[in-house]
């Protein structure tokens, strides 16, 4: 149990980080956990300097609240070139099967999510965070490769 | 009385240790239940003796494979008090109600083009649909689909907020523009028993069609389908100790409604423009049957019969009860649903503070215990209960207070872990 859920991860999602929505956003993606109900809202923007500002409104289980919280505090701040990263090395981690070995110099806390890929049942609850910032970044226009 | 101990020695699953050597505590057989070796043995023994196409070939397998699925049609009909002329053998209950939807939209199609049709079946704008608020969603979409094709509305029985229908404005739900009303007979997310009987005859008293979805009540109770007052039941299988893959549907309106699936094993005689129908139950199922979960089923109505419905029913009755106070006992757990055993099934849902439901399966999991999270397939009735999900334990005859205790403490420790109470 402890293996799953980490301490950083009962951590962010009891004080979750960087909840609430973004002033002026330029794009905004729900998504839905069908299996579970769980939903989260992701807006983002860009500030003067190119940098992501990212917001989320959610319910749902601790690895999916604890995860957009994780997210937030890592995405905020670089660039969508720097949230590509992380999230393909995330998504990398995913689908490791318990096997991977996360790079904590680009994971950070989400380093804390290596058990989740060993419940298949739970791997989307992880991403689902991950999955609405990238919709949300596609419909701003502002995601890595669109113009 | 059930002799627990004796039950679960006859399902080899229940033996199993998961998750590092904990004992199986099987709490989802509202899901799906396990199956008895009798069940199994039936299958295996289908296959290693009698396989063969039904209903065709001039050798003795087909003899004997066509004579084992037509006993088991026998046998499945006999457990609910029909006929076996008005029995159908599905994929599963949501083929088995898809099916009852088709009927209305194809009679609609089909009238459209002036084919001769019952007119019961044929809807437009002006006529409506009544469900109630805790269905299944296989009780639901299809319904919705009917409607957007045909233009009749969509109506429902809304529920109260511990979980029963409310009935107070029944007669102006159903009135005389109700073709069809198609209600859950026990709920698989509350638990609740609703009076089928008085909606049918509420049906019937404007002209409409009464259909039950009988899956979470035929595997745990006495049900006899005459006696519902019901124009078609439908059900599935697996939930009754039965094989995946085959649901049921009775109804002796079957002449009475266009074909649903087509093709080989369904016609009376076939030409290059047209075709005409079997009529019963060969009209509803086209391509090979599924004989040997029809064999399998049949085995499983066996062992139920052999139980005795009334004292499973009598059995569950009092685990259901020892259940809730247990739940209700423990500080933080809200149980989602009638709080008494009172017209209620074994399907008991809950909330505990501060705890996600899936965050709560997965620490039961841990310890061998098998829940189910999530909205069970009842969205719009968490919605409507201000949940987004619930816990969900679901009792059968192979369970007993034991297997109640190790989820309640389950709960308690999940408490300590995520909550720290």
């Amino acid at each position: 149990m402890e293996s799953l859920y980490q301490e950083i991860i009962l951590d962010h999602y009891r004080n979750p980080r960087g909840r609430g929505p973004v002033t002026d956003f330029a794009g905004e993606a729900h998504h839905i956990n069908p299996t579970c109900g769980d939903e989260i809202t992701v807006q983002v923007a860009l500030d003067a300097d190119g940098h992501l500002v990212v917001g989320y409104e959610g319910q749902g289980c601790s690895i999916s609240q604890a995860s957009a919280s994780v997210m937030t505090e890592l995405v905020v701040g670089g660039d969508p070139a720097h949230a590509d990263r992380i999230r393909e090395a995330f998504l990398e981690l995913m689908r490791s099967k318990g096997e991977g070995v996360p790079d904590d110099e680009i994971l950070g806390d989400a380093v804390a999510f290596a058990g989740v890929s060993k419940y298949p049942a739970r791997i989307k609850c992880a991403l689902l965070a991950w999955m609405a910032l990238q919709d949300a970044e596609n419909r701003a226009g502002i995601a890595v490769g669109s113009e | 009385m059930i002799d627990v101990t004796l039950v679960k020695k006859d399902f080899p699953i229940l033996e199993r240790q998961v998750r590092d050597g904990h004992p199986l505590v099987y709490l989802d057989s509202g899901a799906t239940s396990q199956k008895p070796r009798c069940v199994l043995d039936a299958e295996r023994g289908y296959y290693e003796q009698h396989n063969a196409s039904v209903h065709r070939g001039a050798h003795q397998l087909a003899e004997e494979a066509t004579q084992a699925y037509e006993d088991a049609r026998e046998a499945i009909a006999g457990f609910v008090g029909a006929s076996a002329d008005e029995v159908v053998f599905t994929k599963n209950a949501s083929e088995s109600l898809n099916l009852l939807a088709y009927a209305f939209t194809n009679a609609t199609a089909l009238a459209a083009r002036g084919h001769d049709v019952d007119s019961r079946f044929v809807l437009g704008p002006g006529d409506s649909i009544v469900v109630t608020e805790m269905e299944h969603h296989a009780n639901l979409v299809p319904w919705q689909e009917v409607c957007a094709k045909t233009g009749a509305q969509l109506r429902w029985i809304p529920i109260t907020d511990d979980g029963r229908l409310d009935l107070t404005s029944v007669d102006r739900i159903i009135d005389d523009s109700t073709k069809v009303v198609s209600v859950v007979h026990q709920s698989n997310i509350l638990g609740t028993i609703n009076p089928v009987r008085f909606l049918m005859d509420c049906a019937h008293s404007v002209g409409a069609l009464g259909i039950i979805d009988a899956c979470q009540s035929i595997p745990h109770m006495p049900v006899d389908v005459s006696a519902l007052g019901a124009d078609a039941v439908a059900w599935s299988g697996h939930k009754m100790l039965g094989p995946t893959g085959i649901g049921v549907l009775w109804s002796p309106l079957l002449d009475a409604m266009p074909a649903f699936l087509t093709g080989g094993s369904m016609i009376e005689a076939v030409y290059m423009d047209h075709s005409t129908y079997a009529s019963g139950p060969k009209k509803f199922e086209a391509g090979t049957p599924l004989v040997a979960q029809a064999v399998g089923l049949a085995a499983a109505v066996g062992y139920l019969t052999d139980l005795g419905m009334d004292e499973v029913a009598e059995h569950e009755h009092v685990l259901t009860g020892y259940a809730l106070e247990s739940l209700q006992r423990v500080p933080g757990v809200e149980i989602v649903g009638p709080t008494t055993n009172d017209e209620r099934g074994s399907a008991i849902s809950f909330t505990v503070d501060g705890i996600h439901p899936h965050d709560v399966g997965q620490f039961l999991d841990a310890r061998g215990v098998a829940v189910r999270v999530g909205h069970h397939c009842a969205w719009p009735t968490c919605r409507r209960l201000g949940v987004p999900a619930t816990t969900r334990i679901s009792p059968y005859i192979y369970n007993d207070t034991h297997d109640i205790d190790e989820a309640v403490a389950g709960i308690v420790a999940a408490q300590k872990f995520f909550v720290g109470v």
